[in-house]
């Protein structure tokens, strides 16, 4: 009966590609760099950011309590769950 | 070419490995040909998220790199096109195999690619990242005008983009420049307003009594329509002329280009051909004979399983450009696809891609589109996320000097730039 329940739970997070987090912060690659580590930093690196600092700046970004140029837009494509996936991924490279 | 017999061969999802000659690398041979946005990015992640488990091989005609991106400020005379040109060192040193040549024939039923040279390449996932070529035919007397460097197009960055800057340092003041776009779909939909801007630019300060004509063969601007109406009337009013609705239908060989309610003599002509999907991929090229159509899950063409396209040469989702940096989030999720191919697991159920792409209204000024796409598993399709994307309110040095780091980002993304 606990295997059954566990399984039971667990079944969400097998429906998901166990790459999601990578693949999803690859798309932030094109202007932040490889990795969250950008050739030109006027636009900023984000590799080995503070997992939460990097959520928080996210969410503030979608919800349109923090302005910017292209963030607030792109912000408001990803779920929440998405956006943690990505900051889980980011806080995780090395630094520039 | 695709042989076609071949391709009506081939049938089911391609297995990895090959039972009587396993190759060294455990997950397979993976064969990338075109070295643009999209083939450059696809061999660099399929490595970088690979390893050692996968063999890549980057086929690519060219010696190097050339940016279409940026292009549009050497034609403007404020960039260099050395600042844009990359070699293919970087991806080598990732252990990406590197061969100059050209594609002459795949068979995808035998998993082989050969090359002009005689030489053949097998593989176990083939990705493909042609570009667009042009559709000449549809515009009689083009051909021969691009040929006699008459006409230029400049829409593939290189020998193009030097001779249009060349021929606009020629032009006297008080010359014509005459641009035209093709109707849509074409690879960069804002790129040729962004042009229209920076050559008005360049002839106010070096040629002032010249004119630049740009007739379009849509019926309005096909990408940030408000900020390059803006640009058209406050920054490049008495040098620039638009005019929608016009679409070029012949260039006679005394180069008088013809449309369907005007006919113009210009110094320079700036053709810009109608286009489909390059040559390589003619015959996957299921949509109209035009695009390649592709499972959005793994960028695997419809018409031919085991053969991935990525870039210009797809039939976009709706909503979704021609751009390079669309070419490069594909070129990632085809190579997470063919990952997971290889090792006979699911592609992600889920994928996103986004785009972002600048334009510059003058040397310095630029404005920016943005959009998000996520996978739509009823409709099997990408959308543009609604809420999501939008423009710049305005140009502005600012997005000028990001504008200018996006290029360097994205040039070292795709190309493992040290």
């Amino acid at each position: 009966m606990r295997a059954w329940l566990l399984l039971l739970l667990c079944t969400p997070a097998l429906a998901q590609d166990p790459n999601a987090g990578r693949s999803l912060a690859a798309t932030c690659a094109n202007c932040h760099g490889t990795g969250g580590r950008p050739h030109n930093a006027t636009i900023p690196p984000l590799a080995g950011m503070p997992a939460d600092t990097l959520l928080a700046k996210l969410t503030d970004y979608r919800s349109g309590k923090l302005a910017g140029t292209v963030m607030p837009q792109v912000a408001k494509g990803y779920t929440e769950d998405q956006l943690r996936l990505v900051a889980a991924y980011l806080s995780r490279q090395a630094r520039p | 070419m695709i042989a076609r017999r071949n391709l009506i061969a081939a049938g089911g999802l391609a297995l990895a490995g090959c039972a009587s000659n396993p190759p060294a690398a455990s997950l397979g041979r993976v064969v990338v040909v075109g070295g643009g946005f999209g083939g450059a990015t696809a061999a660099r992640y399929l490595k970088l998220w690979g390893g050692a488990a996968v063999d890549v091989t980057l086929v690519e005609r060219n010696e190097s790199f050339i940016s279409c991106p940026m292009s549009n400020l050497v034609i403007g005379g404020a960039r260099d096109i050395a600042s844009l040109s990359h070699s293919y060192a970087g991806l080598q040193m990732q252990g990406i195999k590197r061969v100059r040549a050209e594609v002459v024939a795949i068979d995808p039923a035998a998993k082989i690619v050969a090359l002009a040279d005689g030489s053949r390449l097998g593989w176990d996932r083939l990705v493909l990242a042609p570009g667009i070529d042009f559709m000449l035919d549809a515009v009689p007397g083009l051909s021969a005008a691009l040929d006699s460097g008459r006409a230029v197009h400049a829409w593939k960055a290189g020998a193009q983009t030097l001779l249009l800057r060349r021929q606009l340092e020629a032009l006297p003041d008080g010359g014509v420049v005459l641009m035209s776009i093709p109707k849509a779909p074409y690879r960069c939909p804002p790129g040729p307003y962004e042009r229209a801007c920076l050559i008005a630019s360049y002839l106010r300060r070096a040629k002032p009594r010249a004119k630049l004509l740009v007739l379009d063969a849509n019926p309005e601007i096909q990408s940030k329509k408000a900020l390059f109406e803006r640009a058209f009337a406050q920054l490049h009013a008495g040098v620039l002329e638009y005019r929608p609705n016009a679409e070029l239908k012949e260039v006679a060989a005394d180069g008088l280009a013809r449309f369907e309610f005007e006919d113009v003599k210009a110094d320079v002509l700036n053709l810009i051909p109608p286009q489909r999907a390059g040559d390589l991929v003619r015959d996957i090229a299921n949509v109209n004979r035009r695009w390649v159509g592709v499972d959005w899950l793994s960028m695997q063409a419809q018409a031919a399983p085991g053969v991935h396209v990525v870039g210009d040469a797809i039939l976009s989702a709706s909503g979704m450009p021609k751009s390079g940096h669309l070419a490069n989030q594909q070129a990632k999720l085809a190579a997470a696809a063919v990952l997971q191919l290889l090792k006979g697991e699911a592609p992600d159920p889920a994928p996103v891609v986004m785009n972002t792409c600048y334009s510059f209204v003058t040397p310095t000024e630029a404005m920016h589109v943005a959009s998000v796409h996520q996978y739509d598993a009823a409709e099997k399709t990408m959308k543009a996320v609604a809420g999501a994307g939008g423009v710049s309110p305005a140009a502005s040095a600012a997005e000028g000097e990001i504008a200018r780091a996006w290029a360097e980002n994205i040039w070292a993304d795709s190309l493992a730039l040290a």
